[in-house]
Formats: structure tokens, sequence, C-alpha cells
């Protein structure tokens, strides 16, 4: 299937590839947060940690490793170029949806968003349990 | 100069020969008659040229060429064989209660060419024994012989698969099925033109091939069918005007057909050289790829298998990915990430091969005129990609760390 340019651009080069430790290490860091979604089996598997600064709640880092397709490595690329800077709250707004959009993603890679979206919001939530922060409620899970 | 892209996907299809092209270049024009049409020149051109090339495809297999019947394909060849086979050798007719019609053996990791007619019949009231393979794909005469039944009427098995290259017992087969009146026909769509074959050495009763891989052009194919000890009948599937003794109406390709009977007689004078050939570079290929990367597994019997087709998975890696990393090499992966179900191969995980292993799979399959640059060439770039890919691999962190990923809840999604 062909690529969009974006697509292209965030799979050779991507951005913030990475982790702020070994898995044992980050684990026990309660100023990182960890999402780690997908299945081997469905051949994607995504990971994006961020480093929260506790003093401002702001997103200071993000790094991404991914096992998937082209989009799949583009997606989370993209996510964590769009996540740091943010407030974890803000980071929570964004919709797989509008990573659709920015890379014109064909509609068989659109799980490919979801699970970025997913990411974000499992290393989010995992470094509020870490931390002891109660989660809204009305957190809504995209549609698989 | 190397030219590029390269390809290595002649187990998809093959180039067409400019030798089989030229042969087939009158046959547009100046000789375009119907070869059904009995009182004239045109005619009798037309059917001169089908004659030729029934013998030359003939001569590929050691048949007669009063047992080759045009096709369209494989795909038709192997409809006619099973359908065609199964209603003639019923033990009841259609329609009656609780079936009960006879018994097919054929084997999960088929081509699908081969699966739905076999799943069609089942509904229809045949029983049919979908085997399952060991982990080297290969189906052995025993297993055959375990599934035999009293009832049973065709066995269908391909020669060699088409993922995997791997290579069934055929010739064991046929003597197996030979010596319990059981009918054999081979889907050897990818075996045929490649290796040697003589159905009456082998004891095949039908046997399925196609033009388009064996650098003839497509649409075209072949279908034998056995004429003496025994002499094999089969219900038409496509009826008209009774062309190819009645077993496939419809005017012939006449066209195709010269081209298929002449890649047919290329193919018996190359074989051996082009397998020799291609067998070292399949082995170069091998054992630079396991050289260079850890985690790296050769899909399928290490040994029985085809000279050209090398399937390997890169683990941690995934196939698509992959293969935009390598987009200079055109070849397969057994990833189907971009299908709606996100299922791997199933030829893969008829094996019993992980989905992972399976999502990180390529097939590459090399050809005539594949040359010992471009073998270089795609295992540097492949080496290359699959590096860079596992920098990014979460799953390669952890296999470094020495977690092993079976053991991890995957969230299902």
């Amino acid at each position: 299937m062909a690529y969009g340019p974006k697509v292209i651009d965030h799979y050779e080069h991507p951005r913030n590839v990475g982790n702020f430790g070994t898995t044992a290490d980050v684990k026990t860091r309660k100023d990182i947060g960890v999402g780690v979604v997908g299945a081997p089996e469905c051949g994607d598997v995504m990971q994006i940690q961020i480093k929260v600064d506790p003093a401002t709640g702001k997103i200071d880092d993000a790094k991404f490793k991914c096992f998937g397709c082209g989009s799949a490595i583009a997606s989370s690329s993209l996510a964590t170029e769009w996540i740091k800077g943010m407030s974890v709250d803000e980071a929570l707004q964004i919709k797989n949806t509008d990573i659709v959009e920015e890379l014109s993603l064909p509609p068989v890679k659109i799980h490919c968003s979801v699970l970025a979206e997913d990411a974000i919001r499992s290393a989010i939530s995992d470094y509020k349990k870490k931390n002891g922060i109660a989660e809204a409620k009305s957190s809504q899970t995209a549609a698989h | 100069m190397l030219k590029l892209p390269i390809y290595l996907d002649h187990a998809a299809t093959t180039p067409c020969d400019p030798r089989v092209v030229e042969a087939m270049l009158p046959y547009f024009t100046e000789k375009f008659g119907n070869a059904g049409s009995r009182n004239h020149k045109f005619g009798w051109e037309a059917e001169a040229g089908i004659d030729k090339a029934r013998e030359q495809a003939a001569s590929l297999i050691g048949a007669n060429e009063k047992e080759i019947i045009f096709t369209s394909g494989s795909t038709e060849g192997n409809n006619l064989a099973i359908k065609g086979a199964a209603e003639m050798y019923e033990k009841k007719p259609a329609g009656s209660p609780g079936g009960g019609r006879g018994h097919i053996i054929t084997a999960i990791h088929e081509h699908k060419a081969v699966l739905d007619p076999c799943k069609r019949l089942q509904k229809e009231g045949f029983d049919v024994t979908f085997l399952e393979p060991p982990r080297d794909g290969v189906i052995t005469a025993e297993a055959v012989k375990a599934a035999m039944r009293d009832d049973t009427i065709l066995v269908t098995l391909m020669w060699a698969n088409n993922e995997l290259g791997t290579i069934n017992e055929v010739p064991e087969i046929g003597k197996l099925c030979k010596s319990r009146s059981v009918l054999l026909h081979t889907d050897a769509t990818q075996w045929v033109g490649k290796m040697p074959t003589n159905v009456e050495r082998d004891n095949i009763d039908l046997l399925t091939w196609s033009g388009h891989k064996v650098y003839g052009p497509k649409g075209v194919g072949a279908l034998y069918v056995r004429r003496r000890n025994p002499r094999v009948r089969l219900v038409a599937q496509i009826e008209g005007g009774g062309q190819e003794r009645g077993y496939r109406s419809g005017t012939q390709n006449v066209t195709g057909i010269v081209g298929f009977g002449a890649a047919c007689e290329l193919c018996m004078r190359e074989m051996d050289a082009d397998g020799a050939r291609l067998l070292k570079l399949r082995q170069k290929m091998e054992t630079e790829l396991t050289k260079a990367l850890d985690v790296t597994q050769i899909n399928g019997h290490q040994d029985r298998r085809l000279p050209h087709i090398l399937n390997i998975s890169f683990g941690f890696v995934e196939g698509e990915g992959l293969m935009m990393a390598i987009k200079e090499i055109a070849c397969s992966s057994g990833s189907a990430c971009t299908s709606a179900s996100l299922e791997p191969s199933y030829v893969l995980k008829a094996l019993g091969i992980g989905d992972d292993l399976a999502h990180s799979s390529l097939r590459l399959s090399m050809g005539r005129w594949t040359t010992d640059e471009q073998v270089d060439y795609a295992i540097a770039k492949i080496t290359e990609a699959v590096k860079k890919l596992r920098v990014l691999s979460p799953l390669y962190d952890m296999h470094m760390e020495g977690i092993d990923i079976n053991t991890i809840q995957w969230a299902a999604h």
C-alpha cells in the first residue's frame, strides 16, 4: 500500500525513540509513566513513556518504541512529539482522529491511531497511579 | 549498475521470458484463428499451435499430450480437478440425506484455490479431512495413510508450498494412493518447471500448474488428467462448446496456450541449471542473514524445500514495517497488518509458528534472472533494516532484558 508523506517522514526519521531506563528501572520511578499497548499476535505493540515534572505537572519528555507497520511507528512517533510540553490532562485530550487526520491514515490503518491514543492514556494512567492521583471517571475508551 | 527495485517475489508471479513472448506474437495477428474452425487455414494454424503446446506441456511432466487440458490457470485447474473428480466418483448422489458422498483428504496449509473447493464439497455432503502439518510443514505418506478411510475417493495435496517452498512426500503419497485405488490430485503450481516431474513414475492422477509461474503468460494453465491405469474422468465445471475434450468449454486462448507451451519447453531445458544456481543463492542468503542477525528463523523444513523460496522470520520486527524499510526489494510478508482481521499467514500458523514470528516473516523468492549482485544487495538491505527496526522495537528490548514476551499478559484489541 502507498503511505502518505508524513507517515514516511516519521517512519524514516522517528522522533523520540527510546526509553528512560530498563523495564525494572522505570517501574520504580515515580516521575515516569509507562504505557504498553497492543499485542505481538496482532502485529502491533506500542510503548510510550512520559517523564513528568512533579512541580508543574507537565510532560517534560516522552519516548516511544514500536513493533508494528509504518503507520503504527508514525502514529507513536507523532504522539510523543505532540505530548511533550503538555500537561497530563491536556495530553488526555488527544484523540485518535487527530492522528488520523495529521498523518492522512487510510481506513485500514485507523487501529494504529487508536493504539497511539491508548498508549498515551495508559502512560498517563501509570503515572497517576504511581503518584496517587485519582483518574477522571469520565475518561472514555476509544472504540476498537 | 544495479537496477532498483529488485524483484524477489517469483513465487507470486514470474516475468514472461522474451523467448516466450516471441513465440506468442504471431498468434495475436496473422495466426489469429479460432482453433475450433476446422474448415480453413486460420483455424488449422491455431490448432497446430495448440497441438505443439500440448506436446511441450505434456513432455515437461512425463505425460501424453492427450492427457493435457488447458485452463485459465491453477485456480481453475484445481476447481476442475477437485470438484470434477468428487462429483464423478461420489459414493452417493447429491442431496442424499446425511451426506456420506465420499471422503477427501487435503491439508490446512494448502492454497485457497484448493481449500475453498474442498469446503464447498464439504457443504455439499462430502467428508473432508484437513491434515495438520508438523512443524516442518511436510505432509508425509504416513499422515495420509492414517487419514484414509474405506470411502476415501480423492487426496489433494500440493507438491510444494507457495509460502514456504516445503516439499510434500508426493511420490510416496502417489504410491500409497495407487495401492488403495484412491485418486491423487496435486497442485504443482510452485513445483512444475522448477523440479523434474514425472506423473507416471510418481503415480499422479491429476496435476495442476500455471503459465505465469514458469516464465509464461498469465491467464493460462494446464490440468493433467490421467488416461490410462486408471482412466480418470471428471465432471466438467464449465459447459459449452466442448473444447478440451469436453472438460473445459470455451474458445481456446491460443496465444496464451502457445506461450505456455514455449515456457514449458524452456523450463525443461533450463530448470537444472536454474535450480542449482538459485539453490546456492538461497543458501547464501540464509547463511548471511542468520549470521548477521540474532533471533532469526527459517520457516519450514530445512532441507525439503524448493531451491528458490526462502521464508524467514526476524523476531521482534513486524513484517509490513520491515517491507517499508526495504522498499527497493519486492517481496512478500506473512504479516497481514493491512487486512481487517489482523490475522497473520494461516500457512505459518498451521506450522505452529507463533503469531509474533508469523508477523515477522518475509518470503523471498528468486527466479531465472536473479543475480548474485541482487542477492548481495538484498542481504545488506534487510540486515540494515532489521537492525534499525530492532532499535525501535519494545519487544527486542524486553528480549535483551531477559523478559519472555510469551509470559506477558497482552491486552486483546
